[in-house]
């Protein structure tokens, strides 16, 4: 029997992704050299978001130092999907180079997605390094990628399937999770 | 889609694929030149015709989506023994390529290798027919210059007016531009010497469109863009054309006429006679677009090979 629950609320998203912006300051002692890099759809507007409290928090503007990484030309299911349409890359006007960029992503999941966004970032520059920041973790992961800050780790089934909803796209705020075993 | 061998396409689909180009211009401004997306596939240009502008174009925008690129010329090719198209078509096919791009003097070449070969085939010129990449880059180049490079993708060219001046009856540009700029919303005017205007309706339309036989009552009306034509000396041996000096006197962009134009586009689909078509004064205006529509035809031919190859499952749209 299909179920469908709510595991994060508005409030709860809000809370994870303050914190979040916290732990990519403590991590890397201060704000100098971040760059926020959110891959299309969802996890561009959640770097917009964390780019907004890294503001309040520093008094810096993180504006011009967030883009988006389209990723789609570097999956590696290109041939096995329908064709896809890649949207726009918009990379900070100082670029990669050396900077400590912050990749942001709704959900992680098998890596795949994680490892073309490596791929296409190695094409734009040299990061001095690179870190990723994703809302959701549900495990289930196929190549050797972990996430160093986490909203939630969500332990889900296969079966499952985790739905991220945001304002800016759906709405509303919700984590989702439906189907599989209740 | 799964040819590409015409202009003639929904405004849907027009609008869908010149923000696909959008996408891969932005390759232009990276130090690494390279997607991915191609890896493993080959891509044949098969070139009866000569093509300096087209064949590299299409080779570097495989070459940038990481496909194996393989020129084969007319010349110097089976072709030239005696090798009928569809042989050559099939030998090429049995190689094992992934996609054919065919340029051709015989129209309606591009169609029969589609029907043969079993993958995806575009034309990249045929005879007097078609050369759909030239009026996607060409569309894709005005619509940056109306709307902004920035501010282009989603949009369509809903009421520019476009004059196409020059050899309307055997230019294969002009007839896949008749096709495609109506159908992203432009008005567009064929402008001509009579004899080489194509033969009217019988609603007195010429390929569906407005035709003049006066470019001063058209640069009267102030149109956006005037798109001309390279006189094609070698389609025309035989042929009722005006004389050099005649076709100056009518329908060369003169500087004297560019002076009367203030805001219009100039565009060009290249190679250019300079003090034929138009002034080298017009070439070289802040109005030419002549460059940037030979950018664009990198980034629309990503656009195109792209769509008809990255995906086993076929296009999406």
């Amino acid at each position: 029997m299909t179920q469908s629950r709510t595991v994060l609320g508005p409030d709860e998203i809000a809370r994870a992704l303050t914190r979040i912006a916290h732990e990519i300051l403590e991590a890397n002692q201060g704000p100098q050299d971040l760059v926020l890099l959110g891959i299309p759809t969802r996890g561009v507007h959640l770097a917009e978001r964390l780019a907004g409290r890294l503001s309040d928090i520093t008094g810096e503007d993180f504006t011009a130092r967030t883009g988006a990484l389209d990723i789609t030309m570097h999956r590696d299911d290109l041939r096995a999907s329908p064709t896809r349409a890649p949207q726009p890359t918009r990379i900070p006007a100082d670029g990669v180079d050396d900077k400590v960029v912050v990749l942001v992503d709704d959900v992680l999941y098998s890596g795949r997605t994680i490892r073309a966004a490596l791929d296409a970032l190695s094409d734009l520059g040299r990061p001095r390094a690179v870190r990723l920041a994703v809302l959701v973790d549900r495990g289930h992961r196929e190549l050797p990628i972990r996430a160093d800050s986490v909203g939630k780790n969500l332990p889900s089934a296969r079966s499952e399937h985790v739905s991220i909803l945001l304002d800016e796209v759906d709405g509303q705020d919700a984590v989702v999770i439906e189907g599989g075993a209740a | 889609m799964k040819h590409l061998l015409t202009a003639a396409m929904q405004r849907d689909e027009a609008i869908a694929l010149l923000d696909l180009a959008e996408d891969m211009h932005q390759i232009q401004d990276r130090d690494v030149k390279k997607l991915p997306a191609l890896r493993g596939r080959t891509v044949v240009n098969l070139f009866f015709e000569d093509s300096t502008r087209t064949r590299s174009s299409f080779e570097i925008a495989g070459k940038w989506l990481s496909a194996d690129v393989i020129n084969v010329s007319g010349k110097g090719s089976s072709a030239s023994k005696g090798e009928s198209l569809r042989d050559t078509g099939l030998t090429i096919a049995a190689m094992g390529v992934d996609g054919v791009v065919v340029r051709s003097g015989s129209s309606g070449a591009p169609a029969l290798l589609a029907d043969w070969v079993g993958r995806p085939v575009v034309n990249a010129g045929d005879g007097t027919h078609e050369h759909p990449t030239q009026a996607l880059l060409d569309a894709f180049a005005l619509r940056r210059r109306i709307h902004g490079a920035d501010a282009s993708r989603g949009k369509a060219l809903d009421g520019v007016r476009v004059a196409i001046v020059g050899d309307i009856a055997h230019s294969r540009v002009a007839r896949s531009n008749a096709l495609l700029l109506p159908a992203l919303g432009a008005e567009v005017t064929l402008v001509g010497p009579p004899s080489l205007l194509p033969q009217p309706a019988a609603d007195g339309t010429r390929l569906g469109l407005r035709a003049e036989t006066s470019l001063d009552t058209v640069i009267a009306e102030q149109p956006d863009a005037l798109m001309l034509l390279r006189v094609q000396l070698e389609r025309q041996a035989g042929k009722v054309a005006p004389s050099p000096a005649e076709y100056i006197t009518g329908w060369s962009l003169t500087d004297e006429r560019l002076a009367r134009l203030p805001k219009a586009q100039i565009m060009h689909p290249g190679p250019m006679n300079r003090g034929l078509e138009l002034s080298s004064r017009a070439a070289d205006s802040d109005a030419s677009t002549v460059l940037e529509q030979v950018t664009a035809g990198v980034s629309v031919r990503m656009a195109v090979l792209y769509s008809l190859l990255a995906s086993d499952q076929g296009g999406s749209r």
